[in-house]
């Protein structure tokens, strides 16, 4: 069982929503996922200013062994990339939902309602339908 | 589900994680691929390597046998425990396999082969001894660990009786010896100092508790991948295959054309290559930006063509991306690699990379 905050929701793609108190969202991938992954090496964050679609990759996350692609849960303009992940990638392993978010976005009108997006309940099926 | 060594509950109960690997369910990683990595530049670590597949030959004619079999030449073993590591090649010049073959007596040979390779190279062997009277056997009963780093040997001699452990202490680089109910050999496929050691399926679980009791790290498939790229080792299905000729694939030191007179199976084939002459090349890269370098990425070579990565990772030792890569012949010091539509630039370097925990690049 992985360490699901109740405060935050939750996408099949393993990354994860805060919604932050001036109207954007702070987007990261779950503990599942970075333990899944591995020790991280690399990360590509997005620009700030780029526009996008809900489920478009918009991140990389590479382990020793493989990169993955990060999908925006919601469509939106991003508002910034995490800076200290260039330097320090290791930080989505320590502390996913903290230190190690990986981007801020302003969503679209109606983007919200539309993503779908899942109860720490709900993800937590998804992770064990997968075998983990 | 896939096959099993003698160690898999072992693995489960250490909290491996589990992949596939050419058919078998293997530990890929146990808590930390880069820490699995340091252990092994620094101290030591213990991989299961029982998947690989531990080939005895044997008849009066199993020299000969062998001459033919393979490019390079078993008669540079002269010595017996000796060790040759060489391609079995078909007659197009591609590589079958690439084997390490110990010499014990001059009846009996003793291949080591991959494990997702086995089926085929069971049956190309058995093919060519046929005629010869060589009798093939696989040692299915034998498991097999690698244990690798500075402090590799003299832990695992600790697992030996007296006599055998000065025995062992006192083998050559790429020789191996039966020590009881063991063969013990001075290789591996890490970089670093080490013993590959065979032994009856029944003995590996409790040699790896006592290793482990010894303070060597349980390693997984992970850090070997990446203890092999930054040595430089080929890993057969990513720099060779029985479509590339080991002139491509930077295994021309193990080819002997030398003596002339030796018909090896693909050495017509390889001759006509040579002939042609200016075929690619095989080269590390090391990666100047950020990112990480992987398999199947295109190389731009400004002016020349282009290449492909072989294999590609980020180096624990380096903390940077490394890789192998198949070049144009001119390629010259610096070149480029399209990572997602961007291209980054690399440099052309000599592997290994690491050796014996020092870093050989700058």
């Amino acid at each position: 069982m992985s360490n699901l905050p109740a405060d935050l929701k939750y996408t099949k793609s393993h990354e994860w929503v805060r919604t932050l108190g001036d109207g954007t969202v702070e987007i990261g991938i779950t503990d599942h996922a970075q333990h899944a992954l591995g020790d991280l090496v690399f990360v590509e964050v997005p620009e700030a200013g780029r526009t996008v679609k809900q489920d478009e990759p918009c991140a990389v996350v590479e382990s020793v062994k493989a990169a993955s692609d990060v999908y925006a849960p919601i469509a939106g303009e991003i508002t910034g990339g995490n800076p200290k992940l260039a330097d320090a990638p290791e930080t989505i392993n320590s502390d996913p939902y903290g230190e190690g978010w990986l981007m801020r976005l302003r969503p679209a009108a109606g983007a919200v309602a539309a993503a779908e997006l899942l109860s720490p309940d709900d993800y937590q099926k998804v992770v064990a339908a997968e075998g983990g | 589900m896939g096959r099993k060594t003698p160690l898999f509950a072992l693995h489960q109960e250490l909290g491996a994680r589990i992949v596939d690997f050419g058919g078998w369910d293997m530990p890929v990683q146990y808590s930390s691929q880069i820490g699995e990595h340091h252990a092994v530049r620094r101290s030591a670590g213990v991989f299961d390597v029982s998947h690989m597949c531990v080939v005895d030959l044997k008849g009066p004619r199993v020299r000969a046998f062998l001459a033919r079999l393979l490019a390079n030449d078993v008669g540079k073993l002269k010595t017996p425990g000796k060790a040759l590591y060489t391609c079995m090649l078909n007659e197009q010049g591609g590589v079958i396999d690439d084997l390490i073959v110990y010499f014990l007596t001059e009846s009996w040979f003793r291949a080591v082969v991959n494990a997702g390779t086995r089926d085929k190279d069971l049956a190309w062997i058995r093919r060519h001894a046929q005629g010869l009277g060589v009798e093939v056997t696989e040692r299915t009963d034998l498991a097999m660990l690698a244990v690798q780093g500075p402090e590799a040997r003299a832990k695992a001699a600790t697992l030996l009786a007296a006599a055998d452990a000065a025995a062992a202490l006192a083998l050559g680089v790429f020789v191996g010896r039966e020590l009881g109910a063991w063969f013990v050999a001075r290789t591996g496929y890490t970089g670093e100092d080490g013993f590959e050691i065979m032994m009856p399926a029944a003995d590996a679980v409790p040699a790896w508790r006592r290793l482990n009791a010894l303070g060597v790290a349980s390693c997984g498939l992970g850090a070997r991948d990446t203890l092999r790229l930054e040595a430089g080792m080929n890993l057969y299905g990513h720099e060779m295959d029985e479509n590339t000729d080991p002139f491509e694939s930077g295994l021309t030191w193990t080819v002997a054309l030398e003596p002339a007179a030796r018909a090896f199976i693909g050495r017509e084939a390889l001759e006509a290559i040579r002939a042609r002459g200016a075929g690619p090349k095989l080269v590390g890269l090391l990666l100047e930006d950020r990112g990480v370098l992987r398999s199947h990425q295109k190389v731009v070579v400004p002016a020349i063509g282009e290449g492909e990565i072989t294999s590609g990772t980020f180096s624990p030792t380096l903390e940077r991306s490394i890789a192998l890569a198949r070049v144009p012949a001119a390629t010259p010091g610096r070149v480029q690699v399209d990572i997602r539509g961007k291209l980054l630039n690399a440099r052309v370097v000599k592997p290994p990379f690491v050796r014996f925990g020092k870093s050989l690049v700058t």
